[in-house]
């Protein structure tokens, strides 16, 4: 983040466009990589949840399964929020 | 010859600056004491003879060549200034009816017998003119411009290259406006070679002169024009050569007090 990023975020104002070009760059690229369609993620996302969902309760409508990428290296980054463990709940 | 390169020059997307680095870096490698030939690998649409001011001297080209209804020597175009450099041109866009990799591998390898430099005009796109073109490589420069389209088809031929195991490949920056990009208007240098992971080769601004010497049909680089595009093709042929020439800052292209305010809004805080 630059000062710019910064003081457009305080101001509320548009990023600039250059900010709005890289974010898009790495989201497209993160996909034109992996050669994943948005199908076949939407799919694995959903997969994934599934069997996490067997393990623990989680925030379904807060969790996100996406394409990140750095250093033409990309990874698959899940973050999905615990509302709480099963284990936990069958105990009560 | 041992010591001979074979270098793609290829882009991905169209109109970003092949042809004009192709055309330009021959003519100052060349004038550096490099034997250089450029050949034309856009079967499709040829252009490399116009930028080079060549379009009226081509008898034969790599089809007769391929064909041996001629010698190499006989299809080879000299330029008359600059006698180190020569031009194969490309063949009748029929050619790429049957033309193969092996057929590119034929022809660079004879080339790279006479010449210290082949440089390779890649054809736009990742289809069969770049499978082509791709396979008679050794080296890659891929050239870019900073705007979101052109450096995501950069990305893709980056991964084709990297499959087709060329190697090194280097990166060149075109078009680059320094006011845009102190306004943040413009990707930033270190944005594209962040995201596209590759060692920068060269900057070249933005330059109407690039438009007045196409039209005549001589390349910038030939006539020692101070203009700020030929400085950068000619520092991109010294660095080919292995010299150390830093590279040039576009924030520094700027002075005065905004651009001091533009590079402070340009600091990265975290």
């Amino acid at each position: 983040m630059t000062l710019r990023d910064l003081l457009d975020k305080i101001l509320r104002r548009q990023p600039a466009s250059a900010t709005t070009a890289r974010e898009r760059l790495q989201l497209v690229l993160a996909h034109d990589r992996s050669d994943l369609s948005p199908e076949t993620l939407d799919q694995m996302r959903r997969e994934i949840f599934e069997v996490v969902a067997k393990y623990v309760d989680i925030d379904l409508e807060e969790g996100d399964v996406s394409l990140e990428t750095e250093d033409r290296v990309t990874a698959l980054v899940a973050n999905l929020p615990i509302r709480r463990s099963m284990a936990a709940s069958s105990n009560e | 010859m041992t010591n001979s390169r074979t270098i793609l020059i290829c882009s991905g997307k169209g109109g970003v600056g092949k042809t004009t680095l192709t055309a330009n870096l021959g003519i100052a490698l060349a004038g550096q004491g490099a034997r250089t030939v450029v050949l034309d690998a856009d079967f499709g649409l040829r252009n490399l003879d116009l930028l080079l001011g060549l379009e009226n001297r081509i008898v034969y080209t790599a089809q007769e060549v391929l064909a041996e209804t001629c010698r190499l020597d006989q299809a080879l175009v000299k330029h008359k200034q600059e006698p180190n450099l020569a031009l194969l041109p490309a063949g009748n866009p029929r050619m790429l009816e049957w033309l193969k990799p092996e057929d590119m591998q034929t022809i660079a390898g004879m080339l790279s017998e006479r010449f210290d430099y082949v440089l390779i005009d890649c054809p736009a796109g990742i289809e069969d003119g770049f499978k082509n073109a791709v396979a008679a490589a050794k080296e890659a420069i891929v050239i870019t411009t900073p705007e979101v389209s052109a450096v995501r088809d950069a990305d893709r031929v980056i991964g084709l290259l990297n499959t087709h195991g060329v190697s090194p490949v280097q990166l060149v920056l075109n078009r680059v406006r320094p006011k845009m990009m102190a306004n943040q208007d413009m990707l930033a240098v270190d944005d594209v070679t962040d995201i596209l992971a590759l060692p920068l080769l060269g900057l070249v601004l933005e330059d109407e002169q690039v438009i007045v010497s196409t039209n005549r049909g001589e390349p910038l680089t030939l006539n020692g024009s101070a203009s700020p595009a030929a400085k950068a093709y000619g520092n991109i042929a010294s660095r080919l050569q292995g010299e150390d020439i830093p590279l040039m800052d576009p924030a520094k292209e700027r002075r005065g007090i905004r651009a001091r305010v533009r590079r402070l809004m340009q600091t990265k805080i975290f």
